[in-house]
Order: C-alpha cells, then sequence, then structure tokens
C-alpha cells in the first residue's frame, strides 16, 4: 500500500472565547488520504469542517495534532494543496482569463504571457467556459464562477485539490451539471480530492470513502464509510446500483440520528483507527467482495510521540 | 411618455434658473424716482452720482457683460493687482495640485501601512482622530512661522487638510479587503508584495479613490480663504482684492468660477474612481 498523500494525526483545535472559556471543536481527529482517493468529510455545521480544510490548506493552524502531506508536515499555505473555496472567492477587478492567470503566473512565474495564456485557455476549455474568458466575475452566474473557481484551482495541477462546499450556493440543476463535470476531469486528471459537504447524494456520487463527524463541540470522526460503488458513476443511474439505498440510508441514519448519540466511549472504538465500514454490502455481498478484493485494514497510524 | 419624462428635470432646472434671475433682476433694479439731492451737491458729484439710484450690488446683465468681458480676456497681466481671472484661477489649481499631490504621496503608502497592520492602526488613531478636525486654516501661522513662505504656507495647507480623508479612506480600504481573496494569494504562495499591489491595491482602490475625491472637494474648499490670508494671487486672493476694491460684480464673477472649477475637479474625480470600481 502507497504512503497516503495526507496523513492526519490526533489533530484538534480549541477556540477561547471572550469570557475565557475554552471550546474544544474537534479533538483528537485520524484519518488519511491516498493519492487519487475522493474523500468527503459529511457532519452537522459546528462540527469544525472548514477549520479541518483550513487546517489541510494550511490557512489555519491547529491547537494540537500534525497534518502530514505527501511525508512532509504541513506548514502553511502551498500550491501543492489548492482550495476551491465556497464563495468561490474570485477577484471582481479580473476577468476569468485574468483570475486564472494570477493563479498560473504565481505558480510559474517565470513562464512568458504567452505560456501563461495558452495554459489558462486550456483549463478554461475543461471547465467547459470557452467564450466567456474576458468576462467579469459580475456578468457570470454563480455556476459559471464556481466553473472558474474550478478552473483556477485546477490549473496549477495540484497534488491535492480541497474543496469547502463548492456547490451548496447553487441552485439544483446547476448543481448536479458541475458534480457530473467535476467527476469527469477527476477521472481525466486522477487528482486527489478532500471535499466537504452536507449532501449526502453529492457523497455518494463523488467519493470513494466518506468521513463521518459526530457533531460539535468536541467532534470526532464516528467511522470511514467506503464507497462500495464502482466508480464509473453518473447522477443518472446512481439510484439504481443496489449499493446505492443501503449507503444512503447508513448516511442518513448518521446523520439523523449517531451523530449525536455517538460518545465514542465504546470499548471498540478507537479514535486512532475509526471504524471503516462498508454499509453498502450485505452478507452475502461482504463474502463476495472479501474473495474478490481483501478488505483493506485500517492502517495502523504512527502514534505521535511527546 | 419617457421621453417627455427625461426632458422635465432639464426644464425645471431652466425654470429655476431664469425664476433667480428674474428675482435677482427685480430686486436690482434702479429706484424708479430718482431722489433729488441738495443742488450744490448735485453740481459738484454730478446728477447720476447724487442721485445715488444704483446699487454697487449688479443686475444680471451687469454681472453677464462682467463675465463676457472675463472670458474675452481671462489671462491679461496689468501688474499684481490687476491679473486675469484665468491666471488666478490657474494659480488656486496650481497650489491645489501640488498641495494634493504631495498629500497623496504621503496618505496613500502611510494609509496601506496603517490598513495592513491592526497594531500600527490602533497605535496611530488617536493622533489621526485628534488632527482630523483641526480646521487647515488653524495650521496656518505654524505654517508662516516655521516655512517663512506664504507661497509654501499655502500648499501646506491644502497639503494638511487633503492627507487626513486620504489617509482614513486608504487605511479603511485595505483593512477591509475581503478575507477571501487574501486567502486565495496565500494559498497560492504569492508573495506580501506581489499581494500587495495585485489583490490589496485593486480592491481597496475604489475606497482610496473615494477619499481622494474628498480630499480634493475640501482642497477646493479650503484654498480660497488661505489665499485670503496670504494674498498675492489665487482666486480668494482675487476675491479679497475685488471687495476692496468694492467691485461686486467681480467677486460674483469669482465665486461662479470657483463653483464651476470646484465642480470640474470633482467630476474628474468620479471619472477616475468609476475606473477602478468594479462591479460584484
Amino acid at each position: 500500500m502507497s504512503e497516503p498523500l495526507i496523513r492526519i494525526e490526533g489533530i484538534s483545535k480549541q477556540f477561547t472565547g471572550r469570557d475565557g472559556a475554552v471550546t474544544t471543536v474537534f479533538e483528537d481527529l485520524h484519518f488519511s488520504v491516498d493519492p487519487g482517493e475522493f474523500v468527503c468529510l459529511i457532519g452537522h455545521s459546528g462540527c469544525g469542517k472548514t477549520t479541518i480544510l483550513n487546517v489541510l490548506s494550511g490557512l489555519d493552524q491547529t491547537s494540537s495534532g500534525y497534518v502530514f502531506v505527501g511525508g512532509r508536515e504541513v506548514s502553511g499555505p502551498s500550491l501543492d494543496r489548492a482550495v476551491i473555496f465556497q464563495s468561490h472567492a474570485l477577484m471582481p477587478w479580473l476577468t476569468v482569463m485574468g483570475n486564472i492567470a494570477f493563479a498560473v503566473s504565481s505558480r510559474w512565474p517565470e513562464w512568458s504571457r504567452e505560456k501563461v495564456r495558452k495554459h489558462c485557455q486550456e483549463y478554461i476549455d475543461l471547465v467547459n467556459l470557452t467564450g466567456s474568458e474576458k468576462k467579469r466575475p459580475a456578468e457570470l452566474s454563480g455556476g459559471m464562477k464556481q466553473r472558474v473557481g474550478i478552473a483556477r484551482a485546477l490549473s496549477i495541477r495540484p497534488k491535492m485539490l480541497l474543496m469547502d462546499e463548492p456547490f451548496s450556493a447553487l441552485d439544483a440543476l446547476t448543481r448536479g451539471v458541475l458534480q457530473e463535470e467535476v467527476l469527469r476531469i477527476c477521472a481525466e486528471t486522477k487528482q486527489t480530492v478532500f471535499m466537504i459537504t452536507h449532501d449526502v447524494d453529492e457523497a455518494i456520487l463523488l467519493a470513494d470513502k466518506i468521513v463521518l463527524m459526530t457533531n460539535g463541540p468536541h467532534a470526532k470522526i464516528a467511522e470511514i464509510v467506503v464507497n462500495t460503488m464502482p466508480r464509473a458513476r453518473t447522477r443518472h443511474d446512481l439510484h439504481k446500483h443496489p449499493h446505492y439505498y443501503r449507503i444512503r440510508n447508513h448516511l442518513i441514519d448518521f446523520l439523523v440520528d449517531r451523530s449525536k448519540a455517538f460518545a465514542g466511549d465504546s470499548p471498540d472504538y478507537d479514535p486512532r483507527h475509526p471504524p471503516l465500514v462498508r454499509p453498502g454490502l450485505d452478507a452475502t455481498d461482504a463474502v463476495a467482495a472479501d474473495v474478490a478484493k481483501p478488505l483493506m485494514p485500517a492502517k495502523p497510524l504512527v502514534a505521535v510521540a511527546g | 411618455m419617457s421621453r417627455l419624462m427625461n426632458w422635465r428635470a432639464p426644464m425645471l432646472s431652466l425654470l429655476v434658473f431664469f425664476l433667480g434671475i428674474g428675482v435677482w433682476h427685480a430686486l436690482t433694479l434702479p429706484t424708479a424716482a430718482p431722489q433729488t439731492v441738495n443742488d450744490e451737491y448735485a453740481a459738484l458729484v454730478g446728477a447720476a452720482a447724487a442721485t445715488g439710484q444704483k446699487s454697487a450690488f449688479p443686475t444680471p446683465a451687469d454681472f453677464g457683460k462682467k463675465v463676457w468681458q472675463h472670458l474675452n480676456e481671462p489671462f491679461y497681466d496689468r501688474g499684481p493687482n490687476d491679473k486675469g481671472i484665468g491666471i488666478q484661477l490657474g494659480y488656486s489649481i496650481g497650489r491645489v495640485l501640488v498641495g494634493y499631490l504631495l498629500a497623496a504621496l504621503v496618505a496613500v503608502p502611510l494609509g496601506f501601512l496603517i490598513g495592513m497592520s491592526p497594531t500600527v492602526y490602533r497605535a496611530l488613531d488617536p493622533f489621526i482622530q485628534v488632527l482630523k478636525p483641526i480646521s487647515p486654516l488653524a495650521w496656518m501661522p505654524l505654517a508662516l512661522f516655521t516655512l517663512k513662505d506664504s507661497a509654501v504656507s499655502a500648499i501646506f495647507v491644502i497639503f494638511i487638510c487633503s492627507v487626513w480623508p486620504m489617509l482614513i479612506n486608504t487605511a479603511f480600504g485595505v483593512a477591509s479587503v475581503r478575507r477571501e481573496w487574501l486567502n486565495v494569494a496565500r494559498t497560492l504562495e504569492v508573495g506580501s508584495f506581489r499581494t500587495a499591489f495585485r489583490v490589496i491595491l485593486p480592491a481597496a482602490a475604489p475606497t482610496i479613490m473615494t477619499g481622494m475625491r474628498i480630499s480634493i472637494s475640501i482642497a477646493w474648499l479650503v484654498i480660497v480663504a488661505a489665499e485670503m490670508l496670504v494674498g498675492g494671487t489665487g482666486i480668494g486672493y482675487f476675491v479679497w482684492n475685488e471687495w476692496n476694491n468694492l467691485s461686486i460684480t467681480n467677486i460674483l464673477t469669482a465665486i461662479l468660477s470657483i463653483g464651476l472649477v470646484g465642480m470640474m475637479l470633482d467630476l474628474m474625480m468620479a471619472k477616475l474612481t468609476k475606473l477602478v470600481t468594479f462591479a460584484e
């Protein structure tokens, strides 16, 4: 098994309120993301999802614990990890091309203007925005703005894409179209993605693994759901697959009931190795799957000394 | 219908204009019956002067004639006390621009620093709050004493009155650049210099320009008073000189031209502001 691209070891985040009271948003989180994997994080608001993403991107710091990317500890933001922001965060005074070119020339400052332009065009075409290069963000619809955000993130060829509820501000139709585009682009580029969402269907459509977080404060990772559906998924026939409803029910159950009730005090629960579950398989499938592809044991993580 | 609506405002403007002229004209009409005075006095000073029928306040027609005269010859120079209104306006605009540009050179970079650092912001805020409400003319004696030159002092007064709106607006604009744009720059590992020029400056530009627009209006307000004090040249001096000459017509011409130049300066700044404004 290859070295995970991202390894998170025992991170926690505390805020000190104005009255001096310390709130622990989440604590002792462990998980990892393998190269080429698409991992979704699901949890209710307030469990620190965005903080986790900001920690991964290097924009925020943890109170304790470590984040390793490619074996190195994260010390700050890096061009290796591109972020797609929930609010698209385009610069309104730049055109579509200008916004992407800003990222590209930050990545490769030595590139000529023409080379930057060509490279940008490639990614504008990739997200189907050909013809809108000269438009400013104010002239674009919400979906188009987010496409620019995706193109900007991909254009710097990051090792890892971090998405913070990228489609939550979009209407359902646009969201569906963009989800499929992300699926297509990830399949084409074999991009490693970590995405935060609160949309169960989005997670099932896109993710290989779904990390479930309990409610904050003191949020924990309750379990990691492995998406056993084949990777070539479309929104169209997603619900026809036998695994779909099992996974979906499992996730909904968790969000409705168990995210609150989960205390993490059962003797079997070890925050270092959150249970890896495959709700998509029923008893017979599980046996078949076991034969076809042995379940990977959750990789024991190296305990952090000190 | 809508075309008619479009004409309503200009028509109303014209109406107000002519009404104003009419009232002015009515008020300055010569008194109907010439007042007879002592015959000997009349013989001495001439009948027209002795009747006192005409006020020093001009009629609209007199004023129009004077304006026409100034427009025909705006740049004549017949000695220190008799220069064309164009020359005087030129001196004033020159002083305003020099003082204003110096202020911009100081205020924009300093405002940038203040806006970038909350510590500097808090440290300098009390000074700014105390210095800002001081009437720029209150600095005049101090400037005359230390700079020992009336022309430089006038420019200093313009500088000191233009500096605050620009400083405060620049600091505010820079401090309120959206966090997400800065985060984009950080995730792209953009250096602080490039971030300042490529992200913070364009993001804060509309606010900075608003400060600059306020400043130029204040500077133009202040120059008239400053020139009344320092004398010599400029439209403010012109007004004061014509007061000493008791030429109300010339004073009115100056007032009108001050208004027009002020409007033009403001329009210019509005145009420039529009250039850097972005829609969100």
